[in-house]
């Protein structure tokens, strides 16, 4: 434990390589994930079509996709014998950041739907009688809830940065390339050596909240007068 | 304020491409990994070649697998007769044999199946069988469960009859050593990774020397006939350097403890 806390100390600059990649691979997979879920769940809430009571629960049902399935499937879509593997992608960030944003879409889209459904509730009746686009309404919608999807989105982050098993398959562990703090304590754990394991995980934790921290300060969740 | 802190999400983003020259891709076994001896030859490869090697750090059966989709340029595994079977199927061009080190049966050190005093290595395993001591299996497919495997046949046993004491675990050497230390249990390892090893509780080293246990490495890149994106030149230049007297000091000087850990036996 000791000799844990040390290591966390003398931060050398391969623990900080890798813990940037962490970041970087979550907080890309964030951004393209809530770009398609937070749309898809305020045009949920809005419009009525026939599909849609199927593609919520399917949404619902997708939130506990096991992410060594995920893996798995994007494993076999991107490897060279595969439908895309012209593209070179397997065992690149790219490919992890791919494999997350399937495993949190459906998380986000679920959570953002469930508040964005009540806020439509209030508004349902002001919008209509003021003659707005859907398009108007969503971006309302989206706007007026954004605290709400503000959880969201650090669900979505939490379940990505402590994601270990698809990204173990399509990433590959290479160091220097896609070895990232949940592979690393994998491998350490390993090779025995628990006390850099656990170091990493004291990193890993330390950015999970430090994360959080941050963007309720940019988004002030706690200014104001406002909850 | 707010603004520096989105600064340093873009840097966050912005950071860290610095790459070598040229860069390929090889599947390793766990057991040349978890050995650390690629944490010594990595950097040697890429300050004499310019080369930055990436490992897929896997078990030899699906190293096998990685080098037959083509999603390696060259493997680097531990079970002649798969990779016999690689390149008489087209996958590999060619095998070349690099180093060798041995297999060691690890168990509790009070030796409860008394293996220490085994004749052979299949001797070691009845001695197990009969006092149905724990056992912990790779049962990943890779070089050291297929040996553990052919030593079963060995000793006319048959691993699929056997009941509870024995644990197949499917992971990698050093979780497989980890399951090992938390049962107490025996375990078929390789010397280097069983040296390297950080977790050893009770177990001990407790029967090596039978030359059944030699474990051979080789090197087979794969067949760009079949994969035209493959690096052959690099995959080439990478073999030259792995047969050298650069790779034989670096290979035969690498010690744990005072013990070698690898012989290099390249022609």
């Amino acid at each position: 434990m000791r000799h844990a806390f040390w290591l966390v100390v003398t931060f050398d600059a391969e623990l900080a390589e890798i813990a940037l990649r962490s970041l970087r691979v979550t907080l890309t997979a964030l951004v393209i994930a809530c770009l398609i879920a937070l749309p898809l769940a305020a045009m949920l809430a809005v419009r009525r079509f026939r599909w849609r009571r199927a593609t919520i629960a399917l949404l619902n049902a997708l939130m506990g996709l096991p992410p060594v399935v995920v893996g798995l499937i994007v494993y076999i879509f991107l490897s060279r014998s595969g439908p895309f593997g012209a593209l070179g992608l397997l065992f690149t960030p790219t490919a992890m950041i791919v494999a997350q944003v399937i495993i949190i879409v459906p998380l986000i889209a679920s959570i953002a739907h469930q508040s964005l459904r009540e806020l439509w509730a209030e508004y349902h009746d002001l919008l209509i009688s003021m003659n707005v686009t859907q398009v108007q309404k969503m971006r309302t919608l989206i706007w007026d809830a954004r605290r709400a999807l503000l959880t969201a989105a650090l669900a979505g982050f939490g379940r990505g940065i402590g994601e270990v098993g698809a990204i173990m398959i399509v990433g590959g562990n290479i160091d220097n390339a896609t070895r990232v703090l949940t592979t690393a304590i994998a491998l350490e754990t390993g090779k025995g050596e628990f006390a850099l394991a656990l170091a990493l995980g004291f990193v890993l934790i330390a950015l999970a909240l430090g994360v959080n921290l941050a963007i309720h300060w940019i988004g002030q969740t706690e200014r104001d007068s406002r909850w | 304020m707010k603004k520096t802190l989105i600064l340093t999400f873009l840097a966050v983003f912005a950071a860290g491409i610095a790459q070598a020259a040229d860069q390929m891709r090889m599947a390793v076994t766990t057991s040349f990994h978890n050995s650390g001896l690629a944490d010594v030859l990595l950097p040697e490869i890429t300050k004499d070649l310019d080369l930055e090697v990436q490992l897929l750090v896997v078990g030899t059966g699906q190293a096998i697998k990685l080098g037959e989709a083509g999603d390696v340029d060259a493997i680097l595994v531990h079970s002649r007769t798969a990779e016999d079977a690689f390149v008489d199927g087209g996958y590999g061009t060619h095998r070349r044999e690099i180093m060798y080190n041995d297999f060691v049966f690890i168990g509790p050190a009070d030796d409860p199946a008394a293996i220490a005093e085994a004749e052979t290595a299949a001797d070691a395993l009845q001695k197990i069988w009969s006092a149905s001591a724990a056992f912990v299996s790779r049962g990943d497919d890779s070089g050291t469960h297929k040996k553990e495997l052919s030593l079963w046949v060995d000793a006319g046993l048959d691993a699929d009859t056997f009941d509870a004491w024995y644990n197949a675990v499917g992971a990698g050497m050093g979780a497989a050593l980890n399951t090992a230390s938390g049962l107490n249990a025996y375990v078929l390892s390789d010397r280097a990774s069983w040296l390297n090893f950080g977790n050893k509780g009770d177990l001990a080293l407790l029967f090596a020397g039978d030359p059944v246990l030699f474990n051979q490495y080789a090197y087979l890149p794969v067949n760009p006939a079949r994969h035209d994106h493959v690096k052959t030149d690099l995959t080439a230049k990478l073999e030259e350097w792995l047969t050298s007297e650069r790779a034989q000091s670096l290979i035969d000087g690498y010690m744990i403890d005072g013990e070698t850990l690898f012989v290099f036996n390249a022609k």
